[in-house]
């Protein structure tokens, strides 16, 4: 891969990360979000695969492929299958309204550039250049997890921080080593898989899919 | 070799508990997979005292005396929870609640989630550790929701979520300290690869990495750390989780799962020290721990629960380990370690005689369980003695790491928030005292039924009890061994 091609593609790629971000903040069809979801993963795993061609690094090629089946299609099934459960399948009452969260994350984006200056700072490749999209990514889903009520909502927002911190990873690092990256993988295979075991129990136990139904432990 | 058979044995007790069905002996086969642990540590302490380190696995594992002493700490709180847990089995199954694929079920994940903070200590790499901690969240959910009430099942879903992020901005501070360790003093390193995550490795270079890039690093790993280890901000899961699992899972979290991710803390907050001057993660140590004594202190003072007031002194003991660490002195890491191995025991202890207490009585309000000495009176005397015991009294142990903490603080010039601590300490005292006074003692309404406690309750909550105030008394056994695990964090 050419050197102006590869960084258009790795720029491309992560851009799609962010934007499929503020997508699920736009959305409040669940199914329509899961498939964003989904299309974000596959960016993540095509920003893995061009870091991987580039340095010619087999480990990151493998981790390339294991992001890419695990984020790109056995996440978003998983989630799929909750979402089916959900009644309307629709995030209908949000603690803040759609135009608002899009403002909020326009100034999280602006955050995400200025806290990320001395990262920035220390290297001049092109990749580094691109680690604020990813902290933009995490902090977009941080909105999403205190804002968004329904039990799904709350798992994609953890999944945006999770794909944030990858992409952050991939940038910065070419990806932690690989014993490292698998285990991550595993581990949010895990506890999605855990989430959603937990969201049906919670479904069928006090029919609440809704997070305000859920009140009975406080001080 | 030692180091495989100490991983060896919960992932082996696991895997016989998961074939077998659930019987009273495979629930003793695992107390003996537990206390093998904790003779193993304390001889893994034997061979490590003298800042020897053994490695094992072309040295992705490794184990000096920090990591030594913290085997110790978890095989003996595992051995003390585990050793309750056929009678918690027993009696829930005997009321309906569960069936024998349940407990197979919950004594497999009991194995898995101390096999994972075995892992997490004896790992040399820290990313590895990281995976090991966040593999605790998801091996410790189905146990804090095991009762399937909308409770628990609530306090499950609040512990994944809460505790996930905060791993997730662990990774994501692991991350740029590896970005940091590979660009040391501004040229780009590819060559170290696996092994630039290696905290020797790091630890040895740390005087070399960006000071720009570890100060966002050590923010978000004590953010991140922070969330598991009970500390504010993110700290709302604890008491939730900690008073709807059942009582061996809350001895086990609140005993050793803080403390594991408590000593990822320290492990990075060598590293974070070495580049920046111990200035700096200790104003971020202060600020959080003094944050946790404020929040436990309010809380604590109008509780009504006991098992939610265990939980939040969880918290300011979390908060008092925080101070002494931001003192980061020999004297202060030796007192922080202590601190752990006697709020570990003593918390147990708390935690399974609450449990007793919540089946026999059935319901967890302090103000309608009064007179428990005079009607229980080996079951109240275990939970008093555990009580003072925890507020700080003498001969216990943690008198000693307390006065010891706030002698350290003092020494390094933060005798301000060793006041304040002192303050929020006894505020907390009166205040458990208080709690405690009105479960213990008062006029029995009816003298209900007389059923002593069991010999298998009493023995190893008392001996544990025992064992407490004897370090409280003499530390020769320790002294070294906290000595030689503090150098190694310790600046």
């Amino acid at each position: 891969m050419s050197g102006s091609s590869f960084s258009q593609m790795l720029e491309l790629a992560s851009g799609a990360v962010l934007v499929c971000a503020i997508l699920t903040l736009w959305r409040s069809d669940l199914h329509a979000i899961t498939s964003i979801l989904s299309l974000q993963g596959v960016s993540l795993g095509v920003v893995a695969g061009a870091l991987a061609a580039h340095t010619h690094d087999g480990a990151l090629a493998a981790t390339a492929a294991v992001v890419l089946v695990v984020k790109g299609s056995v996440i978003p099934m998983l989630i799929r299958q909750v979402v089916r459960r959900v009644p309307g399948g629709r995030e209908t009452s949000p603690l803040i309204n759609v135009p608002a969260s899009l403002v909020g994350a326009s100034f999280l984006i602006v955050l995400a550039y200025l806290a990320s200056s001395k990262i920035t700072a220390l290297s001049s490749a092109a990749a580094t250049r691109l680690a604020p999209i990813g902290v933009a990514t995490v902090l977009v889903g941080f909105l999403v997890l205190v804002t968004r009520r329904k039990t799904v909502s709350q798992i994609i927002g953890l999944l945006l921080i999770d794909n944030g911190v990858a992409l952050v990873a991939f940038l910065l690092t070419a990806g932690v080593p690989l014993v490292v990256e698998l285990g991550v993988s595993l581990d949010v295979l895990l506890v999605v898989a855990v989430l959603r075991v937990l969201a049906t129990s919670m479904g069928t136990v006090s029919g609440a899919f809704d997070l305000d139904k859920m009140q009975e432990l406080h001080d | 070799m030692l180091i495989y058979v100490i991983l060896g044995l919960p992932l082996a007790a696991a895997v016989a508990a998961g074939i077998l069905p659930w019987r009273r002996w495979v629930g003793w086969m695992t107390t003996l997979a537990n206390s093998g642990v904790a003779f193993l540590g304390v001889l893994l302490c034997a061979k490590t005292v003298n800042h020897r380190a053994l490695g094992a696995l072309d040295g992705s594992l490794r184990a000096d005396a920090l990591s030594a002493f913290m085997v110790v700490v978890i095989g003996t709180v595992s051995l003390l929870a585990v050793s309750q847990t056929n009678r918690f089995l027993r009696a829930e199954i005997d009321r309906g609640n569960s069936n024998i694929r349940h407990s197979s079920l919950y004594v497999v994940l009991v194995q898995i989630f101390v096999a994972c903070m075995l892992l997490a200590v004896l790992s040399a790499n820290l990313g590895v550790m990281w995976v090991a901690i966040e593999a605790t969240t998801i091996a410790t959910t189905f146990l804090v929701g095991h009762r399937r009430t909308t409770g628990s099942l609530e306090a499950s879903w609040k512990y994944v979520i809460i505790c996930s992020v905060g791993i997730a901005l662990a990774l994501l501070g692991t991350v740029l300290v590896y970005f940091a360790a590979l660009h040391i003093d501004g040229a780009h390193l590819t060559s170290q690869g696996a092994t630039a995550l290696n905290w020797t490795s790091l630890q040895a270079n740390a005087h070399r990495l960006n000071t720009g890039v570890m100060r966002l690093a050590m923010a978000l790993l004590l953010l991140g750390y922070g969330t598991k280890v009970g500390l504010v901000p993110m700290h709302s899961w604890l008491p939730d989780a900690h008073s709807e699992a059942p009582a061996p899972v809350s001895a086990l979290m609140s005993g050793v799962l803080l403390a594991v991710a408590f000593y990822a803390l320290l492990r990075f907050k060598a590293i974070a020290d070495g580049a920046l001057g111990v200035g700096y993660t200790r104003s971020l140590l202060v600020a959080v721990g003094l944050g946790s004594l404020f929040v436990a202190t309010s809380l604590l003072l109008s509780q009504k629960d006991y098992k939610r007031m265990l939980a939040y002194s969880s918290m300011e003991h979390m908060g008092l380990i925080a101070l002494g660490a931001a003192a980061g002195s020999s004297l202060a890491i030796a007192a922080v370690l202590l601190h752990i191995l006697g709020h570990g025991i003593i918390k147990a202890v708390l935690f399974l005689s609450a449990g007793e207490i919540y089946l026999v009585e059935g319901t967890s309000i302090i103000t309608e369980v009064p007179a428990l000495l005079t009607r229980r009176p080996v079951l109240g005397g275990i939970f008093g003695f555990a009580l003072v015991a925890l507020i700080g009294f003498p001969p216990f142990s943690l008198f000693i790491s307390e006065l010891n903490m706030v002698r350290a603080e003092i020494a390094v010039g933060l005798t301000w928030v060793a006041a304040v601590s002192l303050v929020l300490i006894s505020v907390i005292f009166v205040a458990m005292m208080t709690h405690g006074r009105s479960l213990l003692l008062g006029e029995p309404a009816s003298m209900g039924d007389p059923r002593s406690s069991s010999r298998t309750f009493a023995v190893p909550l008392i001996t544990a009890l025992v064992a407490s105030a004897f370090f409280g008394i003499v530390a020769w056994p320790l002294a070294p061994l906290l000595g030689a695990a503090a150098r190694v964090v310790a600046r």
